[in-house]
């Protein structure tokens, strides 16, 4: 039967939990936590590793590699890091790759439902501050060692700028005026970024650092992929600005690629 | 004591469908119409922001001719419900027969119930179908329920009209409508009707890009098929 009671809620998060508390599995820790004790070392869910996010003069690029790890094996060659959230934003994450996608989801979601019922998007900054409170809800979680690592880009239409924020484990919100990178290979790819980041660049410039820096996150990082030219497996490329969410296209990451490898 | 009244089911359910019929009667109509690419909705509303078409789900649109406070409270329950069922199944297992069974069960539960007044509302579900599966996938089909208030829905083909003057509208659309028209030249054919049927009423309610709200469900869209036209869009598909 058609429940009305929820008319005025537009947080779908709270009204899973309190009417479907059962989907929402992985966000409450009591029965996850207790079996991840028990299966000690030779549990090993698949860890997502790297991803991006590097500001240009007109938005935002996102990135990340394309691999899972289970342990020290290869858990997944084609997994995806990066969601489209809404028109405007998108989400990248790291960490346990399950809790990480159900978060990803659940996020996008919340925010196309409370555009949907209000009628109005829900602004950039509102974005990332529920995103902190479902970082914030997995810390039992994330305690038990299932951390799960958002990192959170969009094009504020108000501010006409592409913004990047950054999250603890315990739910701090952080924003980076410039770059940031999150994962096992993040600080590698931090580096890479460091040194080759210019303020205004352009998306081309843009595009050319991010694939540089999971390339040497990559070479640096066992657990980051890097573009796979056998198998013609590219790290997934984002750009967010004025006009909306777009993917690159695999086309233009390969010769983003194949340009760098010329020159090394 | 007081003594219990007797009154036949026939009259209650005939007392509350004239009430429903008052309040329908002045209601300013609501037409969905298959175009080329998917389907369009058309309403005369002279609002900016109080909707009579609205987005549910990923290829459902709601619309609604009646009281806009009672549409309101279905219009978000459709959307939590739907994106309930999305997260524990999967979206394209969200349906718009599905949705009509729910809004069906509630509207006909309303309408029955003796101490509840009947909702003055009727609905039109519609269900695009996406270009983005084999030729004779059921992903691929278009559909359009009609539910009425006391829950009754029936499914329509082509167009569906609801509000005061549905069945002249739709009379006029049976000699009018054709297959695979182009979205300007089904926004024209809607706009023509509405007009025709203004110059017959008393209120004088006149038919611009400004007073008609204008949405579609394209086919060719990416996941989320709904799109509301803005009075720029609209003037250029009139060719004004």
């Amino acid at each position: 039967m058609l429940d009305l009671s929820d008319y005025g809620n537009s947080d779908f998060f709270q009204i899973l939990k309190r009417r479907h508390p059962e989907l929402l599995a992985t966000l409450d820790s009591s029965d996850a936590t207790s079996s991840v004790n028990g299966a000690a070392s030779s549990f090993h869910p698949y860890e997502g590793t790297t991803v991006l996010a590097v500001v240009y003069d007109t938005g935002v690029v996102m990135a990340g590699d394309r691999q899972a790890t289970e342990g020290f094996q290869v858990g997944e060659r084609r997994i995806q890091k990066i969601y489209p959230v809404d028109r405007h934003s998108a989400i990248a994450v790291a960490g346990a790759a399950g809790p990480c996608i159900e978060m990803a989801k659940l996020f996008q979601v919340e925010v196309e439902f409370y555009e949907k019922t209000e009628g109005i998007s829900l602004s950039l900054e509102g974005q990332a501050n529920f995103l902190a409170h479902l970082v914030r809800s997995n810390l039992g979680l994330a305690m038990q060692g299932l951390i799960v690592l958002p990192l959170f880009a969009g094009y504020d239409l108000k501010r006409q700028r592409g913004r990047i924020f950054k999250y603890d484990a315990v739910g701090g919100r952080y924003e980076e005026d410039d770059y940031y990178a999150i994962g096992s290979g993040g600080k590698d790819a931090r580096t890479t970024l460091k040194k080759r980041y210019t303020p205004e660049m352009t998306r081309q410039d843009a595009l050319e650092i991010v694939a540089e820096a999971l390339w040497d996150a990559a070479d640096e990082d066992i657990a980051t992929g890097g573009p796979d030219l056998v198998r013609k497996i590219f790290p997934t490329l984002y750009t967010v600005n004025e006009e909306g969410v777009t993917e690159v296209t695999e086309a233009t990451v390969e010769e983003l690629y194949r340009n760098l490898i010329s020159r090394l | 004591m007081s003594t219990p009244y007797y009154v036949s089911p026939e009259q209650i359910r005939q007392d509350k469908e004239d009430f429903v019929r008052r309040g329908i009667a002045q209601a300013k109509e609501v037409v969905v119409l298959e175009y080329r690419d998917g389907l369009l909705m058309v309403a005369e509303n002279p609002r900016k922001t109080t909707f009579k078409i609205s987005e549910i789900y990923d290829r459902i649109a709601l619309a609604a001719a009646g009281r806009i406070a009672e549409y309101e409270i279905l219009r978000v329950a459709g959307i939590r419900e739907s994106e309930i069922k999305g997260f524990r199944y999967y979206r394209e297992d969200v349906t718009a027969k599905w949705l009509t069974n729910l809004y069906s069960q509630h509207m006909g539960a309303v309408a029955q119930a003796w101490d509840a007044k009947p909702l003055e509302i009727e609905l039109l579900v519609c269900e695009v179908g996406t270009t983005d599966a084999p030729v004779n996938s059921e992903l691929r089909n278009n559909q359009i329920y009609h539910i009425a208030f006391d829950g009754i829905y029936s499914e329509e083909e082509k167009y569906a009209v609801i509000g005061g003057r549905a069945t002249a509208i739709t009379e006029i659309l049976q000699q009018r409508y054709t297959d695979g028209l182009e979205m300007s030249a089904a926004l024209q054919l809607i706009t023509e009707t509405f007009r025709t049927i203004e110059t017959d009423a008393a209120d004088n309610y006149e038919i611009t890009p400004q007073t008609i709200e204008v949405a579609c469900l394209e086919q060719t869209a990416e996941r989320r098929k709904f799109r509301r036209l803005s009075t720029d869009e609209i003037m250029t598909l009139l060719d004004l």
